[in-house]
């Protein structure tokens, strides 16, 4: 859901902005070409490529500055994303699936050396057996490497996020993945509105600037980059006398980051008039709710969609999106859902062995309230299987009946699977 | 030193290499060493802490001499990464970046890249910024190959140098792509059926002149001027280089600590290791000893003199192992003799 | 962050990015030494060699004469080998 601001006028109202009918991937695509990006490494893969596609074409016809390099795999795409961060510039690359897992090595150096790199995540099931669709099992297995993660839910936010992201990463000195379903996004096409370009380059504030560093040796703050007038060493060998203490960096950076996400989503907002929730979640018919359902992704469309026929109906549902993965957003959640007698938690990912990763989190964030509502998972839409509104709808009635019994029997549910 | 602003050598030997923004750099090429030990510093720092004897840091130091201005190094994982940047210290005088093992051609390709959209922006202090990879034999001929053909197909304009101890040596000894048949590591041990290594050497310079990239070459930190020569080529052409350098270890080759240099030698003159470059529409040529050798065929050494002073050989010299040394002969002899028909500038 | 804090450091005043913040000049090698080079002068050609071979820049040629650094020499013999004139000696470490 968009929420045009109806209170004050965005700085740059509609009608200066551009009415464009594309997919997700051209969305992100035509977002970098505005962020002033100087090195986009990116290899193909299914549902991702027309994001390289539609950037190689910027390039080829002189659109952009960027230096395009077409890696021969994943994993090159992301360390020489790392390269270029450290020479100092803004550095861009997508993917999606295989190719992420591929660069999940890299995806830990990015983060720990604090290089504010973006990364669309155009999200697919991971082998095997093989599939090119939709689902979060990609972005699930990048959890934990330390970068901060944001869910689009359409075509209009993939755009929008991808600009912020630029900004989020800069400012937090973090990696940013930007998170798109495949296909249900990537390949469908939306009408949405674009900034003109010379908005988004005064919102980024030009070319990437690179913080400062004071280092002993130099006697002075320096910019954390490869610097022939000041040399660093990045990536040194770090052992148990000091890595713990540079893992602390991280912790406290991701702390920072969630205000930064706001603070630019906010700014954001301002300017296009375009808000989702509060930057990190984005709630629906909670206040009053007896069962409140969290999601990610483009499923919240069609959750939201049940949940007002549902309310037509009388029945006291709500949902909320977590827009904002990592950091995930405990505090915040914990307000929207303390009141509910039931939670139901939509994964469209499993961690064998346990439960759906998001609801490992709703877990978490639920665990210090005295009065604790009843918690479900619903793992969904493996491998693109699809979530009709009857599934959705039958799924609240199951949670409706869990509230009036007052118990909840089996907590892991598996959403549209045949026996 | 003319582009640093700093006391010379002989008055303060180690200091930062500082390249200052907004000037021209070109140094010039010298191989006489009265005037880089006077006026250039290298970009290794001592306190590093390579086992004493290793032929790492002594390639580092050559290659500083070549420069031409302002560098970035990008280093994949291994002995030099490790022992170079343990935390606090770091023994670089230039800006460097090690990101992870095989992936050193692909961080390289990503600063180069970031350079030119900063050059092309106005945002570069410089004229140029040249980048060079430092990488092992397991970090290049194995793990590291894809990202460095694709480097090379890419057309990026990086010198990637090989330093080749020929195995594993940073996890202690095991065989890799490098390393020469009958050897012993950890991974080949000499057994009771099986004598050492198996396999040949993986042709790694071959495969890079297969790239046509403009310029390869093999050097030796004992042939120390035409390794010089030869880096600064690499640096100078206008895309990708590479350059195969022999790196002796003490550790696992099982020789005394001040061979390193001798054993290269050695290398050389039993024809093991030749030297020589290609360069696009030049084809092969020998360089130094090796042509020397090409021309005077009695200057060769039997492949002994190169296994003897090495323990990971020691089997070969065993009287019931005279056929495998024989084999190691025609091996040696069978990839000279290959180099020998390419080379134009090989007496035919 | 400041330069003046005793080790080790807390990570709050850690460079960012895990930057090293020390030269290794501060970490001296000349401990792994169980041989030490001994320069003849009379016998030395000031060829350079050494300077040139040494895999620690522990020789140091000042203008006029090589020497050697033992701060950070560790003793390889390299110099010694490689000296055309032998005019450097490898000589066992004094233990007292």
């Amino acid at each position: 859901m968009i929420f045009f601001s109806k209170k004050s006028k965005p700085k740059i109202p509609l009608e200066k902005q551009k009415l464009m009918t594309v997919n997700g991937d051209e969305a992100v695509a035509y977002a970098v070409k505005q962020c002033y990006v100087d090195v986009v490494a990116a290899y193909p893969i299914t549902p991702q490529t027309i994001i390289v596609e539609k950037y190689s074409e910027f390039v080829a016809d002189g659109e952009v500055h960027t230096e395009f390099i077409p890696v021969e795999s994943e994993h090159s795409a992301m360390s020489a994303c790392v390269g270029a961060a450290a020479a100092g510039a803004r550095a861009f690359t997508a993917t999606a699936a295989n190719g992420l897992a591929l660069m999940w090595e890299i995806l830990y150096i990015a983060a720990s050396l604090r290089l504010p790199i973006v990364l669309a995540v155009v999200n697919r099931a991971l082998s095997a057996p093989i599939n090119i669709h939709c689902d979060h099992s990609d972005a699930m297995g990048m959890r934990d490497s330390g970068w901060i993660q944001i869910f689009a839910e359409n075509v209009q936010e993939a755009y929008d996020t991808t600009i912020q992201a630029f900004k989020i990463a800069e400012k937090a000195l973090l990696p940013v993945a930007v998170n798109l379903d495949g296909f249900f996004l990537s390949h469908t096409l939306e009408n949405i509105y674009m900034l003109p370009d010379d908005a988004v380059y005064e919102f980024l504030g030009g070319p990437r600037k690179v913080a400062k560093t004071y280092v002993d040796y130099l006697g002075k703050e320096v910019e954390a980059k490869l610097d022939p007038a000041n040399p660093l060493s990045f990536g040194p060998l770090d052992l148990y006398d000091y890595y713990f203490e540079h893992k602390m960096h991280q912790v406290e950076a991701m702390k920072e980051a969630k205000k930064i996400v706001k603070e630019v989503h906010d700014e954001y907002a301002e300017l296009s008039g375009r808000s989702y929730g509060d930057g990190i979640l984005v709630p629906y018919e909670v206040e009053d709710a007896d069962v409140i359902v969290t999601v990610l992704g483009s499923t919240g469309g069609t959750v939201r969609w049940v949940v007002k026929k549902l309310r037509q109906k009388g029945y006291k549902v709500g949902t909320v999106r977590i827009r904002l993965f990592r950091p995930f957003p405990f505090e915040e959640l914990r307000e929207i859902l303390k009141g509910a007698k039931v939670v139901g938690v939509m994964d469209r990912a499993i961690s064998f062995g346990s439960f759906g990763p998001s609801f490992l989190e709703v877990n978490t964030a639920l665990y210090d309230l005295k009065e604790k509502p009843l918690l479900v998972n619903y793992v969904y839409g493996l491998g693109g299987r699809d979530v009709p509104p009857d599934l959705v709808e039958k799924m609240f009635m199951e949670l409706l009946e869990d509230a009036k019994k007052g118990v909840v029997e089996n907590k892991l549910r598996f959403l549209g699977v045949r026996e | 030193m003319s582009h640093v602003s700093q006391p010379k050598p002989t008055e303060k030997p180690y200091d930062l290499i500082i390249f200052e923004p907004g000037k021209k750099y070109d140094l010039p090429l010298t191989l006489n060493l009265r005037q880089l030990a006077e006026e250039r510093r290298p970009m290794i720092l001592p306190g590093h802490r390579l086992c004493a004897g290793c032929a790492a840091p002594i390639i580092v130091k050559l290659v500083s001499f070549a420069l031409r201005g302002p560098t970035i190094i990008a280093n994949a994982t291994g002995c030099l990464e490790v022992a170079t940047t343990i935390f606090p210290y770091t023994s670089w005088a230039v800006p460097w970046i090690h990101n992870a093992f095989e992936n050193a051609a692909a961080t390289a390709s990503g600063i180069e890249a970031a350079i030119k959209a900063m050059k092309k922006t106005g945002r570069l202090p410089y004229d140029h910024i040249d980048v060079i990879v430092f990488a092992g034999d397991g970090g290049t001929f194995d793990i590291g190959l894809q990202a460095l053909s694709g480097m090379a197909e890419r057309g990026h304009d990086v010198l990637y140098i090989l330093y080749d101890n020929e195995a594993y040596m940073n996890t202690g000894i095991q065989r890799s792509g490098g390393t020469p048949p009958f050897a012993w590591t950890t991974t080949s041990p000499v057994g009771k059926v099986i004598p050492g290594k198996s396999q040949e050497k993986k042709p790694i310079a071959d495969i890079m002149v297969a790239h046509r990239i403009p310029y390869v070459a093999t050097a030796t930190p004992a042939h120390w001027a035409d390794m010089i020569k030869k880096v600064r080529k690499g640096i100078e052409v206008d895309g990708p280089a590479f350059i195969h350098a022999l790196s002796p270890c003490n550790r696992g080759w099982r020789h005394d600590l001040d061979l390193a240099i001798e054993i290269c030698k050695r290398a050389v003159d039993t024809c093991y290791f030749p030297l020589w470059e290609w360069e696009r529409g030049k084809g092969y040529m020998l360089t130094d000893r090796s042509l020397a050798i090409a021309k005077n065929p009695q200057l060769k050494q039997p492949i002994e003199k190169f296994l003897e002073v090495q323990g990971r050989f020691r089997h070969l010299l065993k009287p019931e192992n005279r056929h495998l040394l024989k084999q190691f002969q025609e091996y040696v002899d069978a990839v000279w003799e290959d180099l020998l028909n390419r080379a134009v500038n090989a007496p035919k | 962050m400041s330069g003046s804090k005793p080790e080790p450091r807390g990570w709050r005043d850690l460079p960012l990015s895990a930057l090293p913040y020390k030269l290794s000049l501060e970490y001296k090698t000349g401990d792994w030494r169980a041989l030490r080079p001994v320069i003849d002068q009379s016998k030395c050609v000031k060829c350079l060699m050494c300077w040139l071979f040494c895999p620690e820049m522990a020789i140091l040629w000042d203008g006029k004469q090589v020497s050697v650094n033992l701060d950070y020499c560790k003793g390889c013999g390299i110099c010694a080998h490689e000296c055309p004139v032998k005019a450097i000696k490898m000589i066992p470490e004094p233990t007292e």
